[in-house]
């Protein structure tokens, strides 16, 4: 029973960290209606931006006992602001020229940046793994046999605070508002007197910052960062948001935790050969009979 | 008579081919060899993958499973052959000639299968939906072949013995089928079946409003498409030591596209073009170790913003040339 | 519009042309002039990626190896020159590296690689070509099975898994271990069964049997449900950095056992990942370095001089390897592949800083296994087994 409980512990932290990656995706879909396949690797460049910022604080002087929280925060935001940079950047230089073109430019596009920003990281960071610095102490204790981190127990909180931040900042605020008045309807919301382009930067930007979180909380969780960590992670978070119903938020968050659970129980109970095959299969399974996912709307096609 | 002349003309093209191939084999580096073979390997697959992405307007980034198919069922079915084959008619280029063909053949019509598998459920998906679907279908195809212990599973499958996959290819070979495929597919295109598929490209539901039957069309296509990748990836497994589902992932896929991406989508001229560019390049890239990859990921998107459609656009070289050093014609309208 | 967009896009293909046509400027694979009077060694390795540390190892002592060869005058008076191919642990790079290594760089003999599957890749063309290959520490039986002119320096797995199964038996008086194995990997799946074997043999029982993939960065499904098997140790014959994953995964777990492991394990990486989490573990190497002979113990100055670090075990190997090739040459009395090759197979007693190398009929020399505990985030000897 306790091997049941740490399976899905561990499946609930892992579906955290696809489901902040998962929103990024979610949003921009919403909003553009572009697959930014680049996103898995603004999560990377966030994992190594909390790498370097850690190091640059002094990570290693303070041993196991980890950075102090504001210091560890420090790092975090870091992080968020050099992914929201990154997110941008590739906005305004590789989607916006293509904007207007055709479906399969920008898809080939992103496609692009994807293969490129792996490969310059590789080429920036060496392609060997690096273990990821312990910002944070390590505290473990058991419950009735399962084994909790304090690292897990992070991952939740801020996956949560980050989700409700979101949720208050898209609810609440006019820039949120602005932002679902440009995915339900990007020529109404011009009309209305919306700067869609600022719109669609901060979209970006938000969406860029989550990853970055997630990475950090990634690195935090599986001891070691690579280059190509972003390709498969951020294939999965896609999945968790098409299986959540892409340009739907909570859709994002459901998406990613079942996902998350869907491999930990198949890793554990089946076989961890399959652990990657399960996503895909959920993809195709859901794209075949739901489309539009669990939380999705059908949105008919006018002719 | 027609036939005659047919008969006559493939008989010389062949006969070339394998002066050419001969002639490859004795002056020529192995290495360059290499690249020879995989250029032709890529034409198949840009031609391949154009009839979908370039002529139906399909988008399907997952073809390197369906090659992966092709290269397994041909390599499995290859080996088993090739003993049986020997003993009946001795060993020699007859027998790897039989070997590599019908080797060749059972992967095509496995890959077929698979594609028609895969489209008929996919096939109702539009745009980005297609694309992420047969990205998923690429996956879980080659995450099969890496759990199937009975074909070597993630360490690859080299046959009977560890020296690895007999050598069958030949230049004949490659290049004999991609001229015969080329010639398959260019003659759907400009058919009434391919006017179909290209009314599809253009306008879905106006097509259907038509009484086309999109959805046969397009699954047929995509099988055919399947099965001219399974040919290439069969080819591709007879000159290597051994084949790994490493060898088919979405790297694979994305290549492909890059291929008819330069060559121009919907050209198949241009995927020619393209299929030969990617693999000269990457090759003679290799060179540059670690700045390969970054500068073909560089290339891709400098070309889809400097110049999206390609050297061709989806005309044909015939149709270029003739634009601009041909007697003014009057030209069908495109 | 068009012409011009027609033009920049032939001139950016052409540029990518042209470019890929270059030769590389700095940092790359020859080193020395390139000379008619010269032997050419090729050298394939993985240089970056997952398992970079064996190959920059394993060169930089190749390396090393040539320089005080060619300091010594050479080989039948000719200098040698090594050229390395990075195959960046991937196998198509590694059958395309023997191939350019063979057909544009001309080399007479080729030293590669670390790993067993990448070898297995290269082996087969290396084979066909006839050039001679000798792998400094692919343990894997089967590499040497491509034919005769594959060579191997190292002891092979069904002996080093034999070893450690042995030493969970009798010496640590283990009855239940679970394996964790790499499947993606031909030298973890081939250290595994041997260890299997050998280990059920001697009485022993397997808990549990588990897998994941090089690349993979969780590992706590498998090891939750090794941690519910009751198992004593866990069979690790996987690569450092997953090892070192798993290490700490381990640790977090609670999984409190030793870990055992091969020669896979050894790069300092496995350290600095791994951590804490690894003392009290034990793996199979093919030298210790505070327990060496005169003449390793001369390598490793030799080493630590140049290259101001402390070698690993591969490492040695790869010194091992060119000197083996070396000792061949001037045996064969011509530098031609196959005199080289008949040369290799009747290497007899040749003392190397990895032991003494005599090639039996496998073209496999017979070597002894260390054994290492690692205590205090370093290795330190434990055993010596001979064959």
């Amino acid at each position: 029973m306790s091997t049941l409980l740490q399976q899905l512990l561990n499946g609930l932290s892992l579906g955290s960290i696809y489901a902040l990656i998962a929103l990024g995706y979610t949003m921009v879909y919403g909003i553009l209606k572009l697959i930014n396949f680049a996103h898995g690797e603004v999560f990377m460049i966030g994992a190594y931006a909390g790498y370097f910022g850690a190091s640059a604080l002094g990570v290693e002087r303070y041993g196991a006992a980890g950075l102090p929280l504001y210091l560890a925060v420090l790092v975090l935001l870091f992080a968020m602001a050099v992914a929201a940079l990154l997110g941008v950047s590739i906005e305004l230089l590789a989607y916006r020229p293509v904007r207007s073109a055709p479906r399969l430019t920008p898809l080939i596009t992103a496609i692009g940046v994807s293969l490129f920003l792996q490969n310059a990281a590789m080429l920036l960071f060496s392609p060997n793994p690096r273990p990821y610095p312990p910002i944070l102490r390590e505290v473990r204790f058991e419950l009735g046999g399962v084994i909790v981190t304090n690292v897990k127990l992070t991952i939740f909180v801020v996956a949560i605070a980050l989700m409700l931040g979101l949720n208050w900042f898209i609810q609440r605020t006019w820039t949120g508002k602005a932002m679902r008045a440009v995915s339900t309807n990007i020529d109404a919301a011009r009309l209305m007197g919306v700067d869609t382009d600022r719109i669609i930067r901060a979209t970006f930007a938000v969406g860029s910052a989550l990853a970055a979180a997630g990475g950090i909380l990634f690195g935090l969780d599986q001891i070691i960062i690579n280059p190509l960590m972003g390709v498969l992670t951020g294939l999965k978070a896609f999945v968790a948001a098409v299986l959540g119903g892409i340009g739907n938020i909570r859709g994002a968050v459901l998406g990613g935790l079942l996902i998350g659970l869907a491999e930990q129980l198949t890793s554990g109970y089946l076989s961890p050969d399959y652990r990657d095959a399960v996503t895909f299969v959920i993809l195709i399974f859901i794209l075949i009979l739901r489309p539009e996912g669990l939380l999705g709307v059908v949105r008919p096609e006018k002719v | 008579m027609r036939l005659l002349l047919r008969l006559a003309v493939a008989s010389a093209i062949g006969l070339v081919l394998y002066g050419i191939g001969l002639w490859l084999q004795g002056g020529v580096i192995e290495y360059v060899q290499r690249i020879v073979f995989l250029a032709g390997i890529n034409v198949i697959l840009a031609v391949a993958l154009n009839l979908i992405n370039g002529t139906t307007g399909q988008f399907s980034i997952g073809h390197a499973g369906f090659m992966a198919v092709g290269a397994y069922g041909a390599a499995f079915s290859g080996v088993k052959l090739q003993p049986v084959l020997q003993n009946w008619i001795g060993a020699g280029a007859v027998a790897d000639g039989l070997t590599l063909n019908v080797g060749l053949l059972v992967g095509a019509v496995l890959a077929g299968l698979t594609g028609l598998l895969v489209g008929a459920p996919s096939l109702r998906l539009r745009g980005d939906y297609l694309a992420v679907v047969t990205l998923g279908f690429g996956e879980v195809i080659r995450i099969s072949f890496n759990n199937a212990k009975f074909l070597g599973a993630a360490t690859g499958f080299s046959g009977n013995s560890p020296a690895g996959l007999p050598a069958l290819t030949t230049f004949f070979w490659v290049y004999a089928w991609a001229i015969a495929i080329l010639i398959l597919i260019r003659n759907l295109t400009f058919s009434q079946t391919g006017r179909s598929l290209a009314a599809i490209r253009e306008d879905e539901i106006a097509a259907e409003a038509m009484a086309t039957p999109t959805t046969r069309l397009k699954v047929l296509a995509f099988s055919l498409s399947a099965a001219s990748a399974g040919i290439a990836g069969g080819l591709f497994a007879f000159m290597q030591p051994s084949i790994r589902p490493e060898d088919f992932r979405f790297d694979k896929s994305i290549d492909m596209v890059v291929m008819i991406i330069i060559g121009g989508l919907g050209s198949i001229s241009g995927a020619v073009v393209g299929g030969i560019f990617v693999a000269v390049t990457l090759e003679l890239m290799r060179d540059l170790q670690q700045y390969r990859l970054v500068l073909y990921a560089l290339l891709l998107i400098v070309i889809m913003l400097v110049r999206p459609q390609g050297l061709l656009g989806s005309r044909e070289l015939s149709q270029v040339l003739r634009l601009r050093f041909g007697r003014p014609k009057a030209e069908a309208a495109k | 519009m068009h012409r011009r967009s027609l033009v920049s896009f032939i001139l950016a293909l052409g540029l990518a042309a042209t470019a890929s046509a270059c030769k590389p400027k700095a940092g790359a694979s020859s080193s020395g002039a390139a000379d008619a009077a010269e032997i050419v060694i090729g050298h394939y390795a993985s240089m970056t990626g997952n398992t970079a540390h064996f190959g920059q190892d394993t060169d930089k002592a190749a390396r090393l190896a040539v320089e005080q060869l060619n300091a010594a005058g050479g080989v039948l008076g000719k200098k040698l020159k090594i050229v390395t191919l990075d195959t960046r642990g991937d196998g198509a790079d590694a059958a395309n590296a023997v191939t350019r290594l063979i057909d544009v760089e001309k080399a007479t003999a080729i030293l590669g690689e670390v790993a067993s599957s990448l070898s297995l890749q290269g082996g087969p063309i290396a084979q066909r070509r006839k050039i001679p290959m000798v792998s400094p520490s692919s343990t894997n039986p089967k590499v040497t099975q491509v034919g005769d002119y594959i060579f191997r320096v190292c002891f092979i797995d069904p002996f080093q898994g034999k070893v450690m199964a042995t030493f969970a038996r009798q010496t640590l008086k283990l009855d239940r271990v679970a394996i964790l194995k790499d499947v993606k990997n031909d030298y973890s799946i081939g250290l595994a069964e041997a260890f299997q074997k050998a280990f059920l043999a001697a009485g022993g029982t397997i808990a549990a049997e588990q897998s994941y993939s090089a690349g993979d960065t969780d590992f706590s499904a498998q090891l939750t449900a090794i941690k519910g098997s009751n198992a004593q140790a866990i069979w690790v014959p996987g690569y450092y950095a997953e090892v070192g994953a798993i290490a700490r995964t381990a640790a977090r777990l609670g999984v409190k056992i030793p870990l055992l492991g091969g020669d896979g394990w050894d790069a300092p990486e496995l350290f600095t990942i791994g951590g804490e989490a690894l003392n009290g573990s034990y793996f199979s190497n093919h030298f210790a370095p505070d327990q060496a002979s005169p003449q390793a113990q001369k390598f490793v100055a030799d080493f630590k001089a140049k290259y101001g670090q402390e070698p690993t075990g591969l490492g040695a190997l790869g010194y091992d390897g060119i000197m083996v090739i070396a000792d061949a040459i001037k045996r064969a009395g011509k530098v031609e592949p196959s005199a080289i090759r008949d040369a290799l197979a009747v290497t007899k007693n040749y003392e190397a800083v990895t032991g003494n190398i005599t090639m039996d009929r496998d073209r496999n020399p017979e070597k002894s296994v260390v054994v290492l505990k690692i205590d205090g985030g370093k290795a330190k000897y434990e055993a010596l087994v001979k064959p």
